[in-house]
């Protein structure tokens, strides 16, 4: 059946060959076929995939670096890029900042200073840093030459640009989010496979740990644990010790996914197929069941991934996650915890709009995918 | 369904048991004690040096010189014999006091938010499996995408921040300054009622807009189904054959699915309460985290726990009561 029937009027013909083309295409193009059309997945993941990379070359997109310091403008308020000065267009460009004290309350008062323009320069030498984590440079996308500022989020109460914090605190929430799921993916697939493969006793009492395990307010047990992490610990141990925490209580829902499939799949026609011509279980499992769910485990990993972002955040917060020096969104909003302080600089609260955004995305493109999962639907 | 009940409390208390020991454990991870840390704090505060002998001598009086194993069963064995939780070591108060002063209105939150987490999901995920893609059902998937993905503190911080700067009102705390010690009165009751509002939305949101989905997809399912079809045809009553039965089923795994929203809940209560300054477990649970306040922080853990086993327990058994279909299978069997 190649080329198009004559016998059929060419709109008959089209859809014909529309649907062989159906026929033919494997189980994954079939899938990415499916997830195209899902709007809200594909912008999710192009929004994800940016923050990805944005953050990972956090550095270079962010006009300080995390640490930088700068005692005259404490808690400044963000600075609006204009375009129009003097009614003639100059290019993107900030007012400088001017700061009184209110005589009475002695707060800080930041006005701007309309008749000091400062333009934005790009690809300008500042800061130096490290791109990538190892290439040692200087250069930044755009800044501003100092004694010029530029804080597009504002600035915290030890006067650091949140805009870079921002930026450089996204590259820990998001690994942690993807580093978690992997743990958790490995728990899972390992104590859901025993649990579907082996069954018997052993599968009542994995899912009777499993159904305890999901019945524990997770948040207390959570705080338990990461208090249980020694403070002298460095950073970067904290923030390993963190992941393995969130990714113990994330394995559960995983093991069922994989568990469940796998009683499903084992008595199917394919499998019993398979085995009666000969194949091995290694080939059955790698050629025939787990392309099967593979498709719903990516599901399950992109819907967990959220859970995982939220908990770090939640539990920095509280001050039992990570700490300073190491930034992370949640990191970021300790600063905010004071109320009085964020009804002054509600600045210090962007970081949650980051934390929304990554979790609507990741939540879109989990849905995206779940309708992809399974294509013959 | 006698033997039900039986073996479902049997199963409860196996939990209840567990959790006891993960608490118990988990509590004890950190290196040091309670005393270790206390002795921190005036070796800080006042310079002042502690002679090994007194330390040796404050340990035993806390009991904390015994190894971990005679500890739990001499903690857990007062619990079930004497109803004895011990004593905080930070509020020098029997913990069972502590608990007292709180465990209730966590209790009451929680099941307040339960409450109205149903109220509010059940009719808009009718209505949005009934008019699907209609403007209206865009809109309550949005905000439920958004309620998802807000962590509670952050939503807590916004209303914060909100009800400060427009409404010039402060909505931390659960009661105003002149009725936070005083003792129960209907002024005191009305003031915790105005401030209750609050919390509720912030604890409630995510598990709503998760409710809500559910509702919608069960419900969408049971619509297309031949049963639904056959009754139209027949020329049932719309309003009839949408809550005879599609309804119905669709609220079964609202029922079930207590066991998993319940811990959300509690979960929520704790991080909100912190924010917000609730008097609930939450704060305290945290304080006795930091302190390293073992029975206290042991014994938090435990009721938060052991609540949310026991309504996964009630929920079991509402499934059977509701659900024809599985009360006829377990008679069956």
């Amino acid at each position: 059946m190649s080329g198009p029937d004559p016998a059929l009027p060419p709109a008959a013909a089209a859809e014909a060959a529309a649907d062989e083309r159906y026929y033919v295409a494997s189980q994954w193009q079939l899938m990415w076929r499916k997830f195209r059309r899902h709007h809200m997945a594909l912008a999710g993941g192009a929004v994800l995939l940016f923050l990805y990379l944005a953050t990972g070359v956090a550095g270079f997109l962010s006009p300080y670096e995390k640490a930088t310091r700068d005692a005259d403008y404490l808690l400044a308020p963000p600075q609006r890029v204009r375009l129009v000065h003097d009614g003639r267009l100059i290019g993107p460009f900030v007012y400088s900042l001017e700061r009184t004290r209110d005589p009475e309350t002695l707060q800080r008062i930041y006005t701007e200073n309309t008749g000091d323009p400062h333009r934005i320069r790009f690809l300008v030498r500042t800061d130096p840093y490290k791109l990538l984590g190892f290439i040692r440079t200087d250069l930044h996308l755009f800044g501003v030459h100092p004694p010029a500022t530029l804080y597009l989020f504002g600035t915290d109460e030890l006067g650091r640009d949140m805009f870079s914090r921002v930026l450089y605190a996204g590259r820990v929430s998001l690994s942690v989010g993807l580093l978690g799921v992997t743990i958790s993916f490995l728990l899972g697939v390992v104590i859901g496979g025993i649990s579907g493969y082996v069954g018997g006793a052993v599968d009542t009492v994995i899912q009777r740990i499993i159904e305890f395990l999901i019945s524990i307010p997770t948040l207390p047990l959570w705080m338990g644990l990461t208090a249980a992490l020694p403070p002298k610990w460095p950073a970067l141990r904290v923030y390993f010790g963190i992941t393995i925490i969130l990714s113990i209580l994330g394995w559960t829902g995983l093991a069922r996914v994989v568990r469940g499939k796998l009683l499903e799949l084992r008595g199917g026609d394919f499998v019993v197929a398979a085995r009666v011509s000969g194949a091995t279980a290694g080939t059955v499992i790698r050629r025939h069941l787990l392309p099967s769910f593979l498709s719903y485990l990516i599901v399950h990993l992109t819907l967990a991934v959220p859970n995982m972002i939220l908990g770090e955040t939640a539990l920095s917060f509280i001050g039992l996650g990570l700490k300073a020096p190491v930034v992370s969104w949640g990191v970021l909003l300790t600063s905010a915890q004071n109320f009085r302080t964020v009804a002054l600089s509600p600045w210090l609260l962007i970081p949650v709009l980051f934390v929304v955004v990554t979790v609507m995305t990741f939540m879109f493109l989990g849905d995206g995918l779940r309708d992809a999962a399974d294509p013959y639907k | 369904m006698g033997q039900l009940i039986l073996r479902r409390t049997l199963y409860m208390i196996v939990s209840l048991w567990a959790i006891s020991i993960v608490a118990f454990v988990v509590i004890q991870l950190p290196p040091g004690d309670f005393v270790d840390t206390m002795i921190l704090r005036i070796v800080q505060e006042t310079g002042e040096h502690m002679e090994e002998e007194e330390v040796a001598n404050l340990k035993r009086l806390y009991g904390l010189d015994k190894p971990m194993v005679p500890r739990y069963f001499s903690w857990i064995g007062k619990i079930v014999l004497r109803g004895d939780f011990g004593r905080s070591f930070a509020f020098n108060k029997p913990t069972a006091e502590l608990l007292a002063e709180r465990v209730p209105l966590t209790m009451f939150i929680s099941f307040l938010t339960l409450l109205i987490t149903y109220v509010i999901a059940v009719p808009i995920g009718i209505y949005s499996a009934t008019h699907q893609y209609s403007w209206a059902d865009h809109l309550f998937s949005g905000v439920g995408f958004m309620g998802l993905a807000t962590p509670n503190f952050a939503l807590a911080l916004v209303l914060m921040w909100l009800g400060f700067r427009y409404f010039d009102i402060s909505i931390g705390g659960l009661f105003s300054t002149e009725y936070r010690l005083a003792p129960w009165s209907w002024g005191k009751l009305w003031d915790g009622m105005k401030h209750l509002p609050v919390p509720l939305l912030v604890i409630g949101t995510a598990g709503t807009a998760g409710l809500i989905r559910v509702m919608r997809g069960t419900l969408l399912d049971e619509l297309g189904k031949q049963y639904v079809i056959t009754a139209r045809a027949k020329g049932v009553d719309e309003r009839r054959l949408l809550f005879r039965y599609p309804v119905r089923i669709a609220i079964n795994p609202l029922i079930s699915t207590v066991g998993w929203l319940l811990p959300a809940i509690v979960s929520g209560e704790a991080i909100t309460a912190i924010v917000l300054n609730l008097p609930t477990t939450g704060p305290m649970l945290l304080q006795a985290l930091l302190f390293q306040d073992t029975f206290l922080a042991g014994s938090t853990v435990l009721f938060l726990g052991g609540l949310t086993v026991f309504g996964t327990f009630l929920s079991d058994l509402a499934l059977v009561w509701v659900d024809p279909r599985i009360r006829f299978e377990r008679a069956q069997a």
